[in-house]
């Protein structure tokens, strides 16, 4: 299945003309982009031709479309012919060249915030990116993971991978949540994604491990278009969660990712993330655009779809991690928080399509905003006339900290099935002063008090989360607003 | 234990107390009476320290310390609680946890190391029994739901745990039926000793019943006028402040 090799160098040496890197040897792509460099790239990794011929046809597509400007964010326009859309994975060798080689090398103030998140020790200096198996055998972990899952018949790799392995599955599910023409970003990624993860749970399989435990000892630079499809076939269960607490730098800054998320009959998927890319510096320079295409499909019926997610990082965040609920019984959950600080812009939220009949969906959506940042819940909840008997509860709660930051809540509503229940509530609040005294009063410091609040706030978000990650979590959010108040 | 003398302070620009002066001695229960609006509540949250309370002039001692010049939260650590009249609820934080991590502000302010997990919740649960609380307080949001009485208990077990020197209760029995002010007067006996006192602001001689305190004070327009023991508060009950405030 694999491209041969000439076939390969063939390719790479018709862009020559458009003055494109024929060196297979070279790391990165000088920018653009135009069908060559997407050849180039397919190329690049070996990919079948359904693969390029998928990421061409979603390029040509991209082409006729424009961003969106709806959301409540505002930025300078993006060039997308500035940006380089390959860089080769790095080799071992060459990343423990350019690594850190102890902790002691790492800047003092990353490690500083290591200690306030309260991770792991034996994960700082993998995160710090210090050459890993001098301190901790990341590898031979990964693979006794990769073994247990196998036993089980579980497929866990990288999304390249399962190009080149499982070309039959990768070709069966992908874009059948996520086509490529769905958005703008989401065609973009299409067309040049890099890697990302592939997760494949058979039948009746219940994945015996939170994959985040893989995922946290193994995670790469996958790059600023990242690819992720999730499969549950018939009756299996599985639990992933990606990112880390840890703070994130790139230098790519925009990120456009794609989750896809198949559930079939009785099957369930909790899909967690905890993002922390890079927010700019007060004034709001640099800093990661994150505009994410996140969506789950329950296709059988009694399948399950959860997404839960702590977002505390990037300059922007574009998000709606979605459930379309066309299996009878099916149920998307939507927990979320989000929290910005300083100049950060967010406009995130769900979207819950019922289609099946005695769908159910809950949506539990916590916004925090500090420091002049503007944060915005865009929800949709559509009962199509097919969802007898659907039923949604929305809760939207926004906690404002000082006065020059701003919360909106856009709830969409699109009800065409009388039968259905569709509950909204929501709530805007500042952090009181009558409750931060509260807490003084009992000796807490200021900063204490705030978090105290802010978690409790979060509370039922962050029940929903692993709990290693909970307690991460928590110590994310008092990070990300340290100074907001006082 | 605590020594005011001449305070000032002022709300908003109003001036509130007016050169208040009172003595607590260790070991003492003094109760604060006195005429709704007179400013018995600002006193409490001028000792406690609450932002927008501005002292104009006094002093104010505490265990030989000038509390004026303290933060809040470095008052609550030496040893000063406010049972607040009106407990505000912070929903979504247990209960256990903000008395642990309260507790475990004042052992690091003393230099003790963090109490042990098991130890104290052996603690916890001989307090919450003392307060006669279901265990299930423990586990629920801060106040959250609670109703008026459970909160005021609520304020109390906060104190049997944290075992201040000095307590300000604020109308802590208001809005108590006969047995949970029981409960609560046994709570705050049990706290009751040699090197700490406790300051009662009340209405109710019922509460007296319960609580004996070693002295009396009226407080009217943000001035003490008059001091008595045990039986001033008898008096009062049985003539109203009127007579007292047009004597003084
Ligand atoms: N935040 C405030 N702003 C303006 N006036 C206040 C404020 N708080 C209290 N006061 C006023 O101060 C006076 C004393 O109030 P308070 O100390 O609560 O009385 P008490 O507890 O004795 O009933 C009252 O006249 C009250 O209206
Ligand atoms: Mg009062």
């Amino acid at each position: 299945m694999a491209t041969s090799q000439s076939e390969v160098e063939k390719l790479v040496h018709r862009e020559y003309k458009h003055g494109f890197v024929t060196d297979i040897e070279q790391e990165t792509l000088p920018p653009g982009l135009d069908e060559g460099v997407i050849r180039t790239i397919s190329a690049f990794k070996g990919e079948p031709e359904f693969m390029r011929e998928w990421r061409l046809s979603a390029f040509r597509h991209w082409q006729t479309m424009s961003e969106p400007s709806w959301a409540h964010v505002s930025y300078p326009p993006l060039d997308f012919q500035s940006i380089s859309y390959y860089s080769a994975p790095k080799t071992r060798e060459q990343i423990e060249a350019e690594a850190p080689k102890s902790l002691d090398e790492v800047d003092p103030k990353l490690l500083e915030t290591y200690d306030k998140l309260g991770i792991p020790l034996h994960e700082r200096a993998r995160l710090a990116g210090v050459a890993v198996d001098a301190v901790f055998d990341s590898v031979s972990v990964a693979t006794t993971y990769k073994d247990k899952l196998s036993e089980h018949g579980i497929i866990f790799c990288s999304f390249s991978e399962a190009v080149r392995e499982h070309p039959e599955l990768v070709r069966k599910y992908l874009g059948t949540v996520v086509p490529p023409g769905d958005n703008f970003y989401a065609s973009l990624n299409s067309a040049v994604f890099s890697d990302g993860s592939f997760v494949f749970v058979p039948k009746g399989v219940r994945c015996p491990m939170e994959l985040s435990t893989y995922f946290r000892i193994n995670a790469s630079n996958t790059g600023q278009f990242e690819r992720t499809l999730i499969v549950a076939e018939e009756g299996a269960y599985v639990s992933y969660l990606e990112g880390c607490t840890a703070p994130m730098r790139d230098e790519n800054q925009l990120h456009a990712a794609v989750v896809e998320l198949v559930a079939l009959e009785g099957a369930e998927i909790k899909y967690s993330t905890v993002q922390n890319w890079y927010p700019g510096d007060e004034e709001g320079r640099g800093g990661i655009y994150n505009f994410v295409t996140k969506r789950g499909e329950c296709r059988g019926d009694n399948s399950k779809i959860a997404w839960t997610q702590v977002e505390a990082g990037s300059a922007i965040t574009w998000k709606y991690p979605s459930c379309v609920l066309k299996g009878d019984n099916s149920v998307g959950e939507f927990y979320s928080v989000a929290v910005g600080n300083n100049c950060q812009q967010i406009d995130s939220g769900t979207k819950m399509i019922h289609i099946g009949r005695n769908t159910r969906s809950t949506i539990i959506s916590k916004g925090i905003s500090a420091g002049r940042a503007n944060n915005a819940y865009r929800g949709l909840v559509k009962v199509l006339p097919t969802a007898k008997g659907a039923r949604n509860y929305t809760q939207c709660d926004s906690l404002l900290m000082g006065d020059q930051c701003g919360a909106h809540t856009y709830p969409y509503i699109e009800v065409r099935e009388p039968s259905a229940q569709v509950e909204h509530e929501a709530t805007t609040s500042k952090i009181g002063d009558d409750q931060i005294f509260y807490l003084l009063q009992r000796g807490l410091s200021e900063e204490d008090a705030v978090n105290m609040i802010v978690s409790g706030f979060c509370k039922e978000v962050f029940s929903e989360l692993p709990m290693e990650f909970a307690v991460e979590a928590q110590a994310l959010l008092a990070v990300t607003l340290e100074g907001a108040v006082g | 234990m605590l020594k005011i003398t001449d305070l000032h302070a002022e709300v908003d620009g109003k001036p509130i107390l007016k050169g208040l002066n009172l003595e607590v001695g260790s070991g003492e229960v003094h109760a604060i009476m006195g005429p709704n609006g007179s400013g018995k509540s600002t006193l409490c949250q001028v000792l406690a320290g609450r932002d927008g309370y501005q002292v104009t002039s006094g002093s104010v001692s505490f265990e030989g310390q000038d509390l004026l010049a303290m933060a809040p939260e470095i008052r609550a650590r030496e040893g000063l609680l406010l049972a607040f009249q009106y407990p505000v609820e912070i929903p979504g934080v247990k209960n256990v946890y903000l008395l642990k991590a309260a507790y475990n502000a004042q052992r690091e302010h003393r230099g003790e190391p963090e109490v042990d997990a098991f130890e104290f919740l052996q603690l916890l649960r001989e307090r919450t029994r003392i307060m006669k609380m279901d265990e299930s307080f423990l586990h629920r949001g801060v106040n959250e739901g609670f109703s008026g009485g459970e909160k005021k208990r609520n304020e109390i077990l906060q104190m049997l745990v944290l075992e201040p020197k000095l307590a300000l209760l604020d109308e802590t029995d208001s809005g108590l039926d006969i047995d949970a002010l029981k409960v609560v007067s046994e709570g705050v006996n049990t706290l009751r000793g040699e090197d700490r006192s406790v300051v009662l602001v009340t209405h109710y001689q019922r509460l007296l019943d319960h609580i004996v305190p070693d002295f009396v004070h009226v407080l009217s327009d943000g001035r003490i006028i008059k001091s008595g023991d045990k039986s001033l508060a008898l008096e009062l009950e049985a003539n109203g402040y009127q007579n007292v405030v047009e004597a003084a």
